[in-house]
């Protein structure tokens, strides 16, 4: 056991914590509501970040140098990321496409005409974007009705997806449709990759509860993609979202948020007749919970990143991390309102304390719960993957895709 | 980065595991529950004592076999999984970890050898009876070389031959050392909530003893112990629950109800996947504190009260929930489940609750935190 980095993991952390001092990205010359996520001078210095992380050998670190990576490791990428995330730096537009999806797309795809697409991606020329969930198809998801019917060389493309990250921001997309629906359902799926502004497909953002719009219904109507941007072999869809997902799970969060150093913060600066809430018992006792699960999952983290450096892969530790971080961060969110009393009401930028961060948090942490993966289902997947225990009764096991009830 | 033990030393717990299997399985439990009097299993005890167990983190030069610590949270791990009743906790987490830290080269080279051969057994006394023991009411008296006082309950207080006792000295509170063989010691069993870990009521009336160590403030030196001790102790409750947890599933795959195993339904599932996320803190708060152990860190103090947290809550989270997916028959004496339910409230009490633990370890994020922010002043 070791928590300490090795003389080579310092010496790399030294390096790239002073690259990354010296290269990295001036958001105070923005306006401040340009400042913030998903919004257009964010996203664009975000995009000069990443060619300037391109240009120094820092983009896509793990990947070989062919394909314009770094021929790193995975412990050089993780530390990397640590360094970003303690610089403040914030890049949700690239994650998806280049630690997800394009290594999954590269799997199936050797072709020139993808391999053109991939060193754009890697300069930040290039942002991706997942869709694969449906309103049919949340937590069940291989119940994907988006049909693609082929006509000649060309694939024909009706249908909707929901809950697409950065769909609006982004240039190019993969996509999982229903091509033989008389299959059973994990059978007649097939995955292709498309430009975002391919005609018949309109991007409508979704405004969800906290007020912020990073979510995006997806619609095709007649959009035709050619069977050279299909991923994969026709039917065979369901083994590119599983890629998908291997590397979502390899992929390590980053971004805590608040935590529990942020709630003693708030609770030194709140008043008491004799103190602050610092001094409050029940404060303390809740403290000390949060601290133990909330660095639990931290080093959970650790423990993935173990099995990543000893070549096997993560275990289901994942699943119990995802569930501390969303159930925790509302539980969390939701005392620091109860600590402030009645002014934990106020969610403005200039009176409530962290410009709202705590308000906005506690909105927002509902959908940690929901994305990625609910509570429900992260729990089903450590009962039967990790303890053994058996899979619920399915009713649509073997069944054609198309006589599977859908309750309407 | 390196999470997790190394191939020996999972190698090292594997063989472990085979030799509780063969030397504690669950009549050997049941024969010290069903004779209390016993307090523990002395012929298993002198089984463990052989394997060197005993002396696992004492350095050779007393006597002991040094593996190392993170080897000997591995054996941690497997006793707690076995129930094995035997004063191991008391004798080699506690005490041994007390001269360790805290005694005299002359106490450690005087005491641990036989503590490290198993040929005798050690134990602390803390307790007095209702309430934590604290400075202001410590009532047990250190003076002219005698203690007097009572401590209750006493962890393995019968088994044990020799005990650091926390009492009043002249300055305030101190650690002494005492032979529980000696004159003026009075002792008795004490039926416990788990009769496999043994305790005794002890009586001091002008008993002989000495300083430990150097005699400084014992109510600090007794916290740094126990840091020590709970990070060990951890790992006994993680092993234990991991037990429960096994045993809850094994059931709710044989069980049926209403024609399917009970574990398909997600009341279960969901239920058990709660407890294995309890578990997966308390393992990941186990292992922070066996590195912060192992290499003396400074974040020790903060790591270990994380660990005891986490293990108190996984353990007693596990086996009150494998009784209640047993359902009726969880609540019989002849069924096991019950031996957890008692084991796990028994380790997360003999170091102090889980509750006093949270303020420790607030109180010391907090001095972190004061310590940080004039760092930042400073610069």
């Amino acid at each position: 056991m070791n928590f300490d980095d090795n003389p080579t993991e310092a010496q790399y952390r030294t390096k790239v914590r002073d690259w990354i001092a010296s290269n990295k990205p001036d958001l105070s010359v923005l306006p401040p509501e340009e400042r913030l996520v998903w919004t257009q001078g964010h996203k664009n210095a975000m995009r000069q970040w990443q060619a300037t992380k391109s240009a120094g050998g820092y983009a896509c670190i793990t990947w070989p140098k062919e394909q314009g990576g770094a021929g790193g490791t995975q412990i050089e990428d993780v530390i990397f990321s640590q360094e970003e995330t303690a610089a403040e730096i914030h890049d949700p537009y690239y994650i998806t496409g280049l630690k997800m999806l394009i290594p999954a797309i590269l799997k199936f795809n050797s072709d020139a005409k993808f391999a053109e697409r991939v060193p754009l991606a890697v300069r930040g020329d290039e942002i991706w974007c997942q869709l694969f969930s449906e309103p049919s198809s949340g937590s069940d998801s291989a119940g994907i009705r988006t049909a693609a019917v082929r006509q000649g060389d060309e694939w024909v493309i009706n249908g909707q997806k929901v809950w697409n990250s950065g769909a609006a921001h982004a240039d190019y997309g993969l996509l999982i449709t229903r091509t033989d629906p008389d299959q059973p359902k994990h059978k007649g799926l097939t995955a292709f990759w498309l430009k975002m502004d391919a005609p018949g497909l309109e991007v409508r953002p979704i405004k969800t509860m906290g007020g912020d719009s990073e979510l995006n219904e997806v619609f095709f109507d007649d959009v035709r993609i050619t069977d050279d941007q299909r991923v994969g072999a026709v039917n065979d869809g369901w083994s590119v979202v599983l890629a998908t997902l291997m590397n979502e799970r390899a992929a390590i969060g980053q971004s805590n948020g608040l935590t529990w150093s942020d709630m003693m913060d708030l609770a030194a600066s709140v008043p008491t007749d004799d103190g602050t809430v610092m001094d409050d018992d029940a404060f303390r006792d809740l403290i000390a919970d949060l601290y133990v699960d909330l660095e639990a999952r931290r080093l959970i983290g650790f423990r993935t990143l173990t099995a990543i450096s000893r070549g096997q892969s993560p275990g289901p530790e994942g699943s119990a991390a995802k569930l501390l971080w969303s159930g925790g961060t509302q539980t969390m969110m939701s005392e620091a309102l109860d600590m402030l009393g009645e002014f934990g009401l106020v969610q403005d930028s200039v009176l409530s304390p962290r410009a709202g961060a705590f308000q906005q948090r506690f909105l927002w942490s509902c959908g940690l719960r929901i994305g990625g993966g609910t509570d429900e289902i992260q729990k089903n997947i450590i009962a039967e993957r990790v303890l053994g225990l058996p899979a619920d009764v399915r009713v649509d096991k073997g069944v054609p895709f198309r006589e599977i009830p859908s309750g309407r | 980065m390196d999470f997790d033990y190394t191939d020996e030393q999972k190698a090292l717990k594997d063989e472990a595991r085979r030799f509780l299997g063969d030397a504690s399985p669950i009549s050997v439990v049941r024969g010290v529950l069903e004779n209390p009097e016993r307090g523990h299993d002395a012929a298993l005890w002198a089984r463990v004592a052989e394997q060197g167990w005993c002396g696992a983190a004492i350095p050779e030069a007393y006597g002991g076999y040094e593996f190392g610590y993170v080897e000997l949270c591995g054996l941690a791990e497997e006793l707690g999984r076995s129930l094995a009743p035997v004063p191991f906790a008391s004798s080699v987490y506690q005490f041994a970890e007390a001269v360790l830290a805290e005694g005299t080269e002359e106490q450690k080279l005087e005491l641990l050898p036989t503590i490290a051969s198993g040929e005798s057994i050690g134990t602390i006394a803390v307790s007095e009876g209702p309430g934590t023991v604290s400075a202001k009411r410590l009532a047990t008296r250190y003076a002219n070389g005698t203690l007097t006082g009572t401590k209750l309950p006493v962890a393995d207080g019968m088994a044990a031959g020799k005990a650091v006792v926390l009492a009043m000295g002249s300055d305030g509170p101190v650690l002494v050392l005492t032979d529980l063989a000696g004159p003026g010691i009075d002792r008795r069993m004490v039926p416990t909530l788990d009769p496999t870990r043994g305790a005794a009521q002890i009586v001091f009336d002008n008993a002989p003893a000495q300083v430990l160590g150097s005699g400084g403030d014992g109510i600090a030196a007794l916290a740094r112990v126990h840091d020590r001790s709970a990070v060990l102790m951890s790992f006994e409750q993680l092993g234990g629950a991991d037990r429960a947890l096994e045993m809850a599933r094994d059931y709710a795959l044989e069980r049926y109800a209403f024609g399917r195993p009970i574990g398909s339904y997600q009341a279960i599932k969901h239920k058990l996947a709660d407890v294995f996320i309890r578990i997966e803190v308390a393992r990941a708060s186990a292992y922070y504190g066996a590195w912060a152990l192992s290499t003396n860190a400074a974040e020790l103090p903060i790591a270990a009260a994380a660990a005891r947290i986490a293990g108190c809550n996984a353990y007693w989270q596990a086996a009150k929930e494998n009784i209640q997916t047993h359902g009726g028959i969880g609540f019989t004496w002849e069924a096991d489940p019950h031996l957890h339910y008692r084991r796990a409230r028994h380790l997360g009490l003999v170091l102090g609750s889980a509750k006093a633990w949270k303020h420790k370890l607030t109180d010391r994020l907090e001095a972190q935190r004061a310590a940080s922010n004039a760092e930042r002043h400073a610069a």
